[in-house]
């Protein structure tokens, strides 16, 4: 095995030219397009039942609380907009910082877990579950994924707030980083899409 | 093993080759059946009441699996050994074993071939714990059982090699999925006499090993090999695998859903089956990209150019056979016509050949030169042999999967659109796909043609080997 020392940079050196400007690693962009398109699938799949079943989204979604939906929206845009700072002070050389702003996204995250579970929670005790309609199918199995992707970036976030502390990371070398924020942005930017799609436009 | 053999990095992966040569030995045995239930087909009472088509399709696609397994079995002695940079644990135990799970498999065929499947359950005491009698799963109760003694016992002896020896994202994924591949066996022996609650456990065996843990053991098998015929950093190749594995599992999972669209299983698989399916193509296409993006980057020429052309046509046929047509039949509106069809028989052919017959030919190709003692690869003219056996029987294979698609369009046009009573029996429509059975027996008898290519190039003696230069 070649360990020679630009070999130990990985495949970012190797990255062809027209990915040379992406922040983080390839390999996680890839991976995020594999995820947009399984949630843009459940989201196409979603819009078009109901442009066929309009009447009974309509009901249906009455039964949902939409400030909740707000809360839940904005405890995830403000712990993504602690993540990004998070970056910022790394790329700044202020690791200890860092692990302060991940430690906040995390529990402006875990606000988020909260909300969410007292929604899943009375909509049970309502006997609104799975089973119920199309549309309750189409909520438990967009909002569940989702939560369980919300779940895996907060192990993410834990994981690199950990590393932040052990001042793991350097300016120039926090690809590590730059890709766990990635994936958390892309859990905020689904859920951008989910609001309005399950809870608001009739 | 009293010679020395210098081109192996431990002497003890010399284990593999039994396996190996055994695995391909049954190969030869599932294409021969196949070609039997290919005529069988065509020619109903063909080799009537000998070989009857039920006892030539059990034998075909047990051989398969079984075969599958001693290959996989034989890699993960080639393979662990390596990575661990150890010597095997125990190599008189995995001897050992190889010669219990041949007995065994060997007995368990004579008996599906010699015995009445009925008299065979009998013989065997399925009575004592009723496995038998289900597709895939046909083995009496105490070969299950011989599977989980050897399962266990290979377990044990790979993973102690790996637990003293140094871990690699290659041998963990390998690891994980051998583990997995023994934990969801057990589901085989669960039996409920409830026949919806019977096939939702028995997909757990079928499918979460076929597109479940099946591909951990095939991405870490490409990773292995590429490594070694490439020469790219390990540290490229493992990031690309946790990219596979996480997303073959994402999809593979949930994707199980796709079998409980009919069979009594609550309405909601309807949904979660066809938007995970309809995935299940990504994680091929990544190992499409994964192996030609490795070779374009290589930092040295590997003399074994076969090995290369396998790995990467490995990929492509996976993601053809198992990735497309399997999207094509598995939207719940789709699959609502075609399940049961031809169309499924394509799509398994395909697939089977693409992601597992041709992961463990791979291996096979890249290692046999170095366990026969021949070097690094095998010679020009071997290579050149082995060359042919690869387009023959991989166009054979795509010809197979054409012709059984237009047969189950045909059949699903007859057979299933039109209204009840307006529609065509089955052995009716069977009639009218005579046609495409026929071609598809001719693309069978040229991929048997193609597996003596294979297994010719490996007749090359000592002095055409390229031996290894570092």
């Amino acid at each position: 095995m070649s360990t020679s020392p630009e070999a130990l940079q990985g495949s970012d050196l190797q990255r062809p030219g027209l990915f040379a400007s992406l922040p983080g690693d390839l390999a996680m962009w890839f991976f995020i397009l594999a995820e947009l398109t399984v949630f843009g699938i459940c989201i196409v799949a979603f819009a078009v039942t109901q442009a066929l079943r309009l009447e009974l989204f309509q009901a249906s979604r009455a039964l949902l609380d939409t400030s909740t939906g707000l809360a839940l929206t904005l405890s995830l845009l403000t712990s993504g907009l602690f993540a990004a700072l998070a970056v910022e002070q790394v790329r700044a050389a202020r690791s200890r910082q860092a692990a302060g702003w991940l430690l906040a996204a995390l529990g402006s995250a875990c606000v988020y877990v909260w909300l969410k579970l007292q929604e899943y929670a009375h909509l049970l005790q309502a006997g609104l579950d799975m089973e119920h309609n199309t549309f309750f199918t189409l909520y438990w199995i967009l909002t569940a994924f989702h939560f369980l992707h919300v779940l895996l970036g907060m192990l993410i976030l834990a994981f690199m707030a950990w590393r932040c502390w052990r001042l793991a990371y350097a300016p120039q070398q926090c690809s590590g980083l730059v890709s766990g924020v990635l994936y958390w942005h892309m859990v905020d930017l689904v859920w951008v899409v989910l609001f309005p799609l399950v809870y608001v436009l009739n | 093993m009293t010679v020395m053999n210098p081109h192996l990095k431990f002497q003890s992966q010399a284990v593999a080759k039994p396996y190996f040569v055994f695995a391909m030995m049954l190969f030869v045995g599932q294409v021969l059946f196949g070609l039997i239930m290919g005529l069988q087909y065509v020619i109903g009472d063909f080799l009537f009441p000998l070989i009857p088509f039920n006892v030539a399709r059990m034998v075909h696609t047990n051989l398969l699996i079984v075969w599958l397994l001693f290959g996989f079995m034989g890699a993960a002695y080639y393979l662990i050994p390596e990575e661990a940079d150890r010597e095997l644990h125990s190599p008189k135990l995995a001897l050992i074993l190889f010669w219990v799970f041949a007995g065994a498999g060997v007995l368990t065929i004579l008996g599906y071939l010699l015995v009445p499947y009925a008299g065979l359950a009998k013989m065997t005491g399925n009575e004592l714990l009723p496995t038998m009698g289900r597709e895939f799963l046909e083995q009496p109760t105490i070969t299950k059982i011989g599977i989980v003694v050897v399962a266990l016992g290979f377990l044990y002896n790979i993973g102690m090699t790996l637990l003293k020896g140094r871990k690699t994202t290659v041998s963990v994924v390998m690891m994980t999925g051998l583990i997995g591949l023994a934990v969801f066996f057990l589901f085989s022996f669960y039996n409920p006499e409830n026949l919806a609650r019977d096939k939702y456990y028995w997909w757990w065996v079928v499918h979460l090993w076929v597109e479940g843990v099946w591909e951990l053991i095939m991405g870490s098998m490409l990773a292995f090999v590429l490594i070694k015929v490439t020469g790219v950093d390990r540290e490229v190749v493992e990031k690309w695998l946790y990219v596979i594995i996480a997303m073959a599992l994402i999809t593979g999972i949930i994707g199980t859903g796709h079998h409980y669209f009919f069979i009594g299983a609550p309405p909601v698989w309807l949904w979660l089956g066809s938007i995970f399916s309809a995935l299940e193509p990504l994680p091929f296409f990544a190992m499409v990209l994964f192996a030609f993006n490795m070779v374009n980057r290589r930092r040295r020429e590997h003399p074994n150019k076969v090995a290369s052309l396998w790995a990467m046509g490995t990929t492509v046929t996976a993601f053809l056979g198992a990735g497309v047509w399997g999207f094509m039949h598995t939207l719940a509106p789709v699959n609502y016509y075609t399940h049961g069809s031809q169309l499924t028989a394509a799509h398994g052919h395909l697939a089977f050949y693409g992601a597992y017959a041709m992961i463990v030919m791979t291996m096979i190709s890249y290692a046999m030169p170095r366990l026969r003692g021949l070097g690094e690869a095998p010679g020009p003219k071997a290579q050149r042999v082995e060359v042919w056996g690869f387009w023959l029987m991989t166009i054979s294979m795509v010809l197979i999967t054409l012709f059984l698609t237009a047969a189950g369009v045909v059949q699903v046009w007859l057979q299933r659109i039109p209204a009840d009573g307006a529609a065509m029996s089955f052995m009716n429509t069977a009639d009218q796909l005579a046609l495409f059975f026929w071609l598809r027996l001719v693309a069978g008898v040229f991929f048997l043609v193609g597996l003596i290519c294979y297994l010719m190039s490996f007749r090359q003696r000592r002095e055409g080997g390229v031996v290894a230069s570092a």
